[in-house]
């Protein structure tokens, strides 16, 4: 047998590009890791703004007739706290995500377009400035759903709807290139040998997300265009009055705005069955299922809009129609769930924060998902619908199912972003009091929807326990803004104290563990041929069998040749 | 069992089937919650690392995993067949009972105007049709019995509307300018009152009592303050009531029209219109 080396992860990058230096060269950067980083800081920070926010309307519910705002204020903090984290948190913080790793995931060395790569994060900064520069003058206060006539000009005077509008725009805009790009580097950009079959589950989840957006995001756009029209050119397609349709408005924002609900969740789903063998130390249970579950998913999730309609006047038939087309995307909802239950069976779990926060996701995503059956069966809606009972829902959706797994990617991926590992007394101490503190926030509210209490009410009477729910509620809204805390000072501390990683913390199974950590800028200077979904454990396996998995760090050499395709 | 987790009923027979369709559908929600997160945490500790455990390396396995994706299938097959069995008893309104209001007819002559296929009436076509405006921010109710063959005239009411026991009533749902929801939870779901359309529903109360709910869907700065109550009293009472309300109504009309007479006196004719 020929010698044969095989390559150890902490000298692939070994001719590293020199990484440019000052801040303007963050300005000018196109490198898929700067703009990556440079989204999910700025989106952290709407992160941030966005919970303040959820605090304070936490705050004012915290008392009934409570006079700590206004119902001016009120409206505007609930309009700006769903817009914020919709628009400027979850959808743009996936897109920084999958900009730092699809490209190391699948091997390649860039964005298939890196300076349109960058247009997309500008924009992105540029929606959020117009947005929030509405804070000085009047804020939006119809709702992030803006049903006109309230949208109107006649209705909403302020500027701060137009704001609200040119968000829309200019994030939409973003996130489309953003998708384009997305899927033209996954479709071609791909190392040798990563067939469609052995794509990482989170590529697959961040290519249904640009599929989904790519569809979804125009209709949106035609719908503020129209909204805009309505209120500055004299149409009128949404004024009843002229013959203009309120409802017109409903079916094209929620066309839009149920995929949106995937388009958050499903990279979630893709995180979390990354990480889950990671920590299981076992392969994904059902790679093939998991995969075509995201696939289905994105499908269904178009057909199922009129279910956010069922009390506005439409016909049975449609309502008959949305009931079954909600209750059939159930099915591969469910399938994941049990999927991912199957991944830590008879696993050797190792519980490391980014495991904890994935478990967490489990548990709590699946509440939301049971609730979303009750609201799907549109009698039982009748009674439901735009209650406590919605916000509790839609919240252990969105923080189970995106802000839990962006988390458990933060703990799993910090180290190699900075090369530091984060704490992870403080991870765990996060974990825990994010984890209480949605239950505690969350499972209550269905308690206050079924008692009668609507959402986007500023004030309520103590009718039967009300009071007492809402307390419980704003109580466990400040627990779960400490656990955020915690990974804030985490992150503040690690990146000068945290333990160095090398290229592979938590021997995992994907690529972008094979470079250094931080990557140099050109990623890899050499890629191996993909051979399986892992190719991570099929690099070790063969140094383990070379027998240099005992060799010490850095001392290693990767001759030319061998198993490696030179780049 | 687990009344504080379900929707308000009792008063309405719709808004009780609802109920009892949610507390089926909770029942089996239950059963799946406990049996997920039993899993899940049981998985979590028996599995957690320990010496010399090796992890069992599956790639999956297909019967268990088509056995479990036509299980959800199933369920939630037997979901839907449930809820088609129960939906005309929570979409069409019955009868009135005995000793219902005699007004419970004149509901027809709004025939003309609101026809809608939409819109549903008992068997025997008896209703009390009662109109809800919606506006910024307040209720209003329109009963029937106007005094012009166009309509106009008709009896009404703000924010508290008062309807006979054991009377079936229909209400045809509307908005004078943004979109508000009609929602009063022990009479059954609410509905969207959407300026340029109708929507409809009804409930029928066996008992005196009075009932709360609000406007369900943000309409404004005062969304919160947008109250509907529903007040229920015996039909010779409500029919007293209303030719109460009627008189009054006819009374304030003609001291404003008196009034206006008067102004224009006052500043010269035609200053001031007449409506």
């Amino acid at each position: 047998m020929a010698t044969y080396v095989a390559p150890i992860p902490e000298i692939t990058a070994h001719r590293a590009e020199r990484a440019a230096s000052g801040w303007t060269s963050w300005i000018t950067t196109t490198d898929h890791k700067r703009i990556g980083i440079m989204y999910m800081v700025l989106t952290f920070v709407f992160f941030i703004l966005g919970g303040v926010e959820a605090l304070m309307i936490r705050l004012q519910l915290g008392a009934p007739n409570n006079t700590l705002v206004t119902p001016e204020i009120y409206n505007q903090l609930f309009t700006m706290h769903g817009t914020t984290m919709i628009f400027l948190f979850v959808v743009p913080m996936m897109a920084g995500i999958a900009n730092y790793f699809l490209p190391l995931m699948i091997g390649a060395r860039d964005m298939a377009f890196p300076r349109l790569n960058a247009l997309s994060f500008w924009l992105l900064l540029a929606g959020g400035i117009v947005f929030y520069a509405s804070l000085f003058w009047h804020p939006p206060e119809a709702g992030w759903t803006s049903y006109p006539p309230l949208s109107s000009a006649l209705y909403s005077p302020s500027g701060g709807q137009d704001a609200w509008i040119y968000l829309i725009h200019l994030t939409g805009i973003s996130s489309l290139l953003g998708a384009i790009n997305f899927y033209a580097t996954v479709a071609n950009m791909r190392a040798r040998g990563m067939s469609w079959g052995r794509l990482p589950l989170f590529v697959w989840a961040m290519l249904t997300y640009s599929v989904l957006l790519i569809f979804a995001l125009p209709v949106i756009a035609a719908a503020v265009t129209m909204l805009l029209t309505d209120r500055h050119f004299g149409t009128h397609w949404f004024d009843p009055a002229e013959g203009g349709s309120p409802l017109l408005w409903q079916n094209l924002f929620w066309f839009f705005g149920h995929p949106e609900v995937y388009i958050m969740v499903l990279p979630g789903f893709g995180i979390v069955s990354e990480i889950l063998p990671v920590f299981a130390r076992k392969p994904i249970f059902g790679y093939k299922a998991i995969a075509a579950s995201t696939v289905a998913i994105a499908f269904l999730g178009f057909l199922t809009w009129a279910h956010h309609m069922f009390t506005a006047p439409i016909p049975e038939a449609i309502l008959v129609f949305v009931m079954l087309s909600s209750f059939l995307i159930a099915v591969p909802t469910g399938v994941k769930m049990l999927n991912w239950i199957a991944t830590l069976w008879r696993g050797t779990i190792e519980f490391k924060t980014p495991l904890l926060f994935c478990a967490g996701f489990i548990a709590v995503f699946l509440i939301g998902g049971i609730s979303g059956v009750f609201l799907a069966i549109f009698p039982v809606d009748w009674q439901l619908n735009e209650t406590y009972f919605v916000v509790a829902h839609i919240h252990f959706v969105l923080v189970g199912g995106a802000v839990l797994p962006i988390f458990a990617a933060i703990y799993y991926w910090f180290p190699k972003i900075t090369g530091r590992v984060l704490g992870e007394g403080l991870g765990k101490l996060s974990f825990w009091l994010m984890f209480i503190g949605i239950i505690v926030t969350f499972l209550i509210q269905h308690v206050i929807g079924l008692d009668g209490m609507p959402r986007r009410v500023y004030e309520y009477d103590n009718v039967g326990h009300l009071h007492l729910y809402n307390l419980i509620s704003t109580v466990g809204s400040f627990i779960l803004a400490a656990g955020v805390l915690a990974t804030v000072i985490n992150v503040w501390r690690s990146l000068k104290v945290g333990v160095v990683a090398g290229p592979d913390p938590w021997k995992a199974n994907t690529l972008e563990w094979f470079t250094a950590s931080p990557p140099p800028v050109n990623n890899f200077d050499v890629v191996p041929l993909v051979r399986s979904f892992e190719p991570m454990k099929d690099i070790r396996r063969e140094i383990e069998r070379a027998g240099g998995g005992a060799r010490a760090p850095g001392t290693a050499t990767v001759p030319a040749g061998a198993t490696q395709v030179g780049l | 069992m687990l009344a504080f987790f379900g929707p308000a009923h009792g008063a309405s027979p719709n808004a009780h089937e609802i109920s009892n369709l949610y507390d089926i559908t909770l029942y089996i929600a239950l059963v799946i919650f406990f049996a997920v997160e039993g899993a899940l945490v049981y998985a979590l500790v028996k599995f957690r690392k320990r010496k010399g455990a090796l992890p069992a390396q599956i790639h999956g396995n297909t019967r268990l995993e088509v056995s479990w994706t036509v299980g959800a299938a199933v369920i939630l097959l037997g979901l839907a067949v449930l809820t088609f069995a129960k939906l005309s008893s929570i979409q069409d309104p019955p009868n009135s009972g005995p000793g219902g209001s005699s007004l419970a007819d004149l509901g027809e002559q709004n025939n003309l105007l609101y026809a809608s296929n939409q819109r549903r009436l008992p068997p025997n076509g008896k209703s009390l049709e009662i109109t809800v405006i919606g506006r910024q921010y307040v209720w209003q109710f329109v009963y029937p019995g106007a005094s012009e063959p166009d309509g106009l005239g008709a009896p009404y009411s703000y924010e508290e509307l008062v309807v006979p026991t054991n009377t079936t009533v229909t209400l045809n749902i509307v908005s004078m300018d943004v979109v508000h929801s009609w929602w009063v939870p022990e009479l059954g779901g609410k509905f969207q009152a959407v300026p340029g359309y109708h929507s409809y529903t009804w409930f029928k109360l066996s008992k005196p009592g009075l009932f709360r709910g609000q406007c369900a869907l943000l309409c404004g700065r005062g969304h919160a303050r947008m109250i509907a109550t529903v007040r229920a009293v015996p039909p010779a009472q409500f029919e007293a009531w209303l030719a109460n309300q009627k008189q009054e109504i006819s009374q304030a009309n003609k001291e404003a029209a008196k009034a206006r007479a008067k102004l224009n006196g006052e500043i010269g004719p035609g200053q001031v219109e007449n409506p």
